[in-house]
């Protein structure tokens, strides 16, 4: 028996190394390979094979969540490339961008105080969004290739990114409050 | 001596065995049981043309206890021996209980576990056997309709039910002495029940206000596949609160006082439920009790008055309705239908505000008592392999963050609520102290930041940890949640490769000694001996393996193994066949798992091939349009 190599997730899903994702082939494949693995199919098999088919199908769940995300598509390509991305030991000179991300949090903290909350709220939501997307667009070209100083930039972005997904959990904490508030 | 037939690859040596399957819902206020005959999913009625089982079980001293409306009907009579709405009590602890059970008439007693006991004249019985009693009534019934013994069930719990739960009503049916093919969720079921996956595309959502949980469920469909995004629920909002709010309203009014009396107040509630049905269909009702304060009482309830009553108990299920569609990332107006599930989806008031808030008119077209076990019992029949070509899939979620307590008495988050299921995650860890050789891992479940506000699961104690300097050991803890939602732990020293042992202490569960007494003592099994029942149980796994690996062989042996690969095989499957039909249970298990063992690599291969026909399905699709 030759021991098959571990296949990266873009490769078990048939898609091009890239940040590129086409989504709609990425759902396809997601679920043909869910229906040929998934545990359901092996009700009747024996341990070995149930188990084998829980794994795989485990696999094929955490491949999939980090292919459809963003952030998790762009840190797994650094990864690919050898790059050891660990947020807690990065931080960002870029001073500007901190300044927004404070003012950012101070507005998502007056919203209860605002003549309408949630509208408030939802306009903090739409701009956040915004800018997550604004870095999702330009981090891909930065990730396509093995440029070390590119992917370094791309890991400076991917950082900025999860900054703001903090700052959307955040928003939908804030969310909650408020409509617990109203309840 | 080949005792593996073979046979061309692709052709099943045994003509197509019909396997007898079934569906359950477990349902706090009734339950039923289900199944798939000549193609359609039906409902099974009792002999007197039942198809609602009220999960009603009344113990009774030196008599078999009593399960469904017989005991019901004695329920006023005899509060303190018959139980109701034990799925309320399912997976707590003692001190849920009493906060959930405050004003329930049992007696409340700690085990010797943390699973509360209830006291009867038949002795102090645990919820878990409790449900278990309902179980067989209903296997009962199955075998009796289809003329055979089950060979598996589907059993649904609530979407929002957590891991001890699932687990407490697993325990159930292995006490009651059936097979779980799968645990599946009650929305999910609904949809399946519904067909939305034939030709239907898109969002839906499923409404589930049972007699005593609540369920939203978001799903998208796709071919065939059913894939729940999100889940959010309460596992104690229900028609029996409903009922509660009525029968406070009669006390009120009727000047009768909160210690009336076990008895009283079980009249009071089917009373309350009797009235609630009852404006459905009109806009007043006459309530009558021979409890008032001087003696008879009669008075109105009008709709209007019934649904303020009941409004908030409405507007407390559409909190978690917007946290479901959050977690699913899906605006309202993208929903294109709401499934109504459960009995007390016919309260006009649930309509009306289920239906303002998706902006969408309700669908009501299967009984929404039966929708459930209708459901189950197709999925049932798909498991049991009884329809080889159905390309229906359910991809479910895990309804709440799993987390492990850190120091300080706060939870870590290992797993988010709402991913899809079968999943895990592996964390590091290491050790404190020189030369420590066992750590220990509380593992809780909710979505709290206190370890205290969060349900606790088990707590799991690593051992065998090889000796080393303080913070050199390595330990990759797995946890694994699979397919029912239910949680594994395993755990290795990764510097020395060493497997560490794992001793689980449920919280509120039961550990395997205590389900191996209960099955001892069982009614069922009381006959027999341990042993006898331990064989039966290698044996009919036995044959699963060898069933199992025949069809595997058959399919893909020629393919996939060489000759002295095939020949290991076949010579561990003929010790199997051999040491089967003898009476050494531990024999048994030991061939099994030298097959198991023989097999890995084919079973790798068989699972690598699979994943690549799914591929290769796709590059002739794309290369041809």
């Amino acid at each position: 028996m030759t021991p098959e190599s571990v296949p990266t997730y873009f490769e078990l899903f048939d898609l091009p190394l890239s940040f590129d994702v086409d989504r709609q082939r990425l759902d396809t494949r997601f679920r043909d390979l869910q229906r040929a693995v998934h545990p359901d199919r092996f009700v009747n098999a024996g341990d070995a094979e149930r188990r084998a088919s829980v794994q795989r199908a485990t696999h094929i769940n955490e491949a999939y969540q980090t292919l459809k995300d963003p952030l998790r598509r762009g840190r797994y390509l650094l990864e690919l490339a050898g790059i050891d991305h660990n947020d807690e030991h990065r931080t960002t000179r870029d001073a500007g961008f901190l300044m927004e991300q404070m003012e950012l949090r101070e507005e998502l903290a007056a919203v209860r105080d605002a003549p309408d909350p949630f509208a408030a709220l939802g306009d903090i939501q739409q701009r956040i969004g915004a800018e997550f997307d604004r870095l999702a667009d330009a981090v891909g070209d930065l990730l396509d290739t093995t440029d070390p100083v590119r992917l370094d930039a791309a890991g400076e972005l991917l950082m900025k990114m999860q900054f703001y997904r903090r700052l959307q959990d955040e928003a939908v904490e804030q969310e909650v409050l408020l409509e617990d508030g109203l309840a | 001596m080949a005792l593996i037939q073979i046979s061309e690859p692709g052709q099943s040596t045994v003509p197509h065995q019909h396997r007898l399957a079934a569906g359950i819902d477990l349902g706090t206020t009734n339950s039923l049981v289900a199944s798939v005959r000549s193609g359609v999913a039906r409902t099974l009625p009792d002999a007197e043309g039942r198809h609602l089982l009220p999960s009603v079980v009344r113990y009774r001293a030196g008599q078999p206890p009593q399960v469904g409306q017989a005991a019901l009907d004695v329920a006023v009579d005899d509060p303190l021996n018959t139980i109701a709405s034990v799925k309320r009590l399912m997976g707590r602890g003692i001190a849920d209980v009493r906060h959930i059970g405050a004003g329930l008439p049992w007696e409340f007693i700690s085990g010797s576990s943390a699973m509360p006991l209830i006291r009867t004249v038949a002795g102090d019985v645990s919820p878990v056997e409790v449900s278990a009693e309902i179980l067989r009534n209903l296997k009962r019934r199955a075998e009796d309709t289809l003329g055979g013994e089950l060979q598996g069930v589907v059993i649904t719990v609530p979407a929002y039910f957590d891991e001890a739960q699932r687990q407490a009503t697993k325990d159930a049916a292995r006490l009651a002495g059936l097979n779980v093919l799968r645990l599946l969720n009650e929305p999910t079921a609904a949809a399946v029940a519904y067909g939305l996956d034939r030709g239907s595309e898109g969002v839906i959502a499923i409404y589930d206000l049972g007699g005593g949980t609540f369920d939203i469920s978001i799903l998208r469909l796709n071919h065939g596949v059913f894939e729940v995004m999100s889940t959010a629920g309460d596992t104690a909002l229900g028609g029996d609160d409903m009922d509660r709010a009525i029968a406070g309203w009669i006390m009120e009014q009727a000047g009768i006082r909160d210690d009336a009396g076990h008895s009283v107040l079980r009249h009071l509630m089917q009373l309350a439920r009797a009235v609630k049905e009852a404006l459905t269909d009109r806009d007043q009702v006459e309530v009558h009790t021979p409890h008032g304060v001087g003696g008879q009482w009669s008075g109105v309830l009008t709709r209007e008055a019934f649904n303020e009553l009941v409004r908030p108990l409405v507007e407390k299920s559409l909190g978690p309705c917007r946290r479901a569609l959050r977690d699913a990332g899906v605006r309202t107006d993208e929903v294109q239908a709401v499934v109504m599930v459960g009995g007390s989806t016919r309260v006009p008031l649930v309509r009306q505000r289920v239906a303002e808030f998706f902006r969408a008119e309700p669908m009501l077209d299967i009984d929404p008592d039966r929708v459930v076990a209708v459901g189950a019992a197709i999925q049932a029949d798909i498991l049991a392999g009884n329809k080889p070509d159905a390309d229906m899939l359910l991809l479910d979620v895990i309804p709440l963050s799993l987390g492990l307590e850190t120091m300080g008495g706060l939870a870590e988050r290992i797993i988010p609520r709402n991913t899809t299921i079968p999943t895990a995650r592996a964390q590091e860890f290491t050790t404190f102290r020189d030369g420590q050789t066992a750590m220990s891992l509380h593992v809780v479940q909710g979505e709290r930041e206190l370890v205290e506000d969060c349900r606790s699961l088990a707590r799991f104690e690593l051992r065998d940890i090889p000796p080393m300097v303080a913070g050199a050991a390595r330990i990759r803890v797995t946890f694994q949640v699979d397919a029912d939602g239910l949680l594994s732990v395993t755990a290795e020293e990764q510097t020395q490769g060493v497997r560490s042992s794992i001793g689980i202490k449920p919280s509120y569960g039961l550990s395997d000694r205590e389900i191996e007494t209960m099955l001892k003592d069982s009614i069922d099994s009381a006959a027999e001996d341990r042993d006898a029942r331990r064989l039966r149980e290698e044996q009919v796994e036995a044959d699963r393996v060898l069933e199992a690996l025949r069809a595997a062989l058959a399919s893909d042996g020629d393919e996939l193994l060489d000759a002295a690969e095939r020949a290991t095989i076949d010579a561990t499957a003929a010790r199997l066949a051999e040491t089967r039909s003898g009476t050494d249970y531990r024999a048994i298990k030991q061939a099994i798992r030298d097959v198991e063992k023989a097999s890995s690599g084919f079973v790798e291969r068989r699972m690598n091939r699979s994943i690549r026909k799914a591929m290769a399905g796709h590059a002739i699709d794309e290369f041809s349009s």
